[in-house]
């Protein structure tokens, strides 16, 4: 049996779908961290696969530099978490909520 | 063969993940994310894209996750997290979302029947050999904008996680190295 570019699709929305779990259901914010990573490289196997099969190198192109904004966003991200943990002791959304609206 | 490697990295990702997301230990979920993230390595090889899988390996596997072992010494990794259960409206949510990227991921494929490949590399080329042809030429600038907002993410990380760092640590008194709240605390028991 041969594998199409659906194959890869359908296995890039199920990595994206446990994703947007872990997003909507964690409460912890390293969690949440976890989650967006999962999420971006649901998307790279999808740029890639669909790339592989068009024979375009765009898709390539995407995946590296969306590899790149990950990179980034870590650093910047664990900076301010870190920054949190010191100030309030906690990485707990809900604890962290500040403002009673 | 390709099929075999396929369904197995596939299963063993979709696994891991879901520990990821699961778990109550961050410790065991940094590693099965880690775990992950090398298995989407070899999907990378298995699809040809063997300079992408390489940087996959070196980037998320190695740095990324690199860092956020590094970020864990300034958390307590081992107490496990507390969580309330969601709400109902949450799952509606969720599953509602599932079902639109199920569905634009089926009509995907018939949608994008019409598709022609613009940027195609040179025949005879190697992946790599390729992706650099391609990426210093059409994407030159979109690598250089990345190159810019990386060094950005590199002074900003370093201003955030480093407060306190012009003072020396050997040379500072043991309060200087302590954050305000605990300064004033240690000079009230004075």
């Amino acid at each position: 049996m041969t594998l199409t570019l659906t194959h890869y699709l359908v296995l890039s929305a199920i990595l994206f779908v446990i994703g947007i779990t872990g997003v909507i259901r964690r409460k912890n914010l390293l969690m949440l961290f976890f989650a967006t990573e999962i999420m971006l490289n649901a998307a790279n196997v999808a740029f890639v696969a669909i790339s592989t099969f068009i024979g375009d190198f765009g898709g390539q192109m995407f995946a590296l530099f969306i590899m790149a904004v990950a990179a980034s966003e870590v650093a910047v991200g664990l900076g301010l978490l870190i920054l949190i943990y010191k100030k309030y002791g906690t990485l707990d959304l809900d604890s962290l909520s500040t403002l009673r609206g | 063969m390709e099929a075999i490697a396929f369904y197995i990295f596939g299963a063993l990702i979709t696994g891991l993940f879901l520990v990821t997301v699961i778990s109550k230990n961050i410790l065991y979920s940094m590693s099965a994310l880690a775990a992950g993230m090398v298995l989407i390595s070899g999907l990378f090889f298995v699809l040809g894209a063997d300079f992408l899988g390489a940087v996959q390996l070196v980037v998320y596997s190695g740095a990324v996750m690199g860092l956020y072992a590094f970020g864990m010494m300034f958390f307590d990794a081992t107490r496990d997290v507390k969580e309330k259960n969601p709400k109902a409206t949450q799952i509606f949510l969720l599953s509602g979302l599932s079902a639109v990227v199920l569905v634009i991921i089926f009509a995907a494929p018939q949608l994008g029947e019409h598709i022609s490949p613009i940027v195609t590399g040179i025949d005879g080329a190697n992946n790599p050999q390729n992706i650099g042809a391609v990426l210093f030429t059409k994407y030159l600038i979109p690598f250089e904008v990345a190159a810019v907002m990386l060094l950005v993410a590199m002074i900003a990380g370093i201003v955030l996680a480093s407060k306190k760092m012009e003072v020396s640590l050997s040379e500072a008194a043991s309060d200087d190295l302590l954050g305000d709240d605990q300064t004033h605390e240690i000079k009230e028991q004075k």
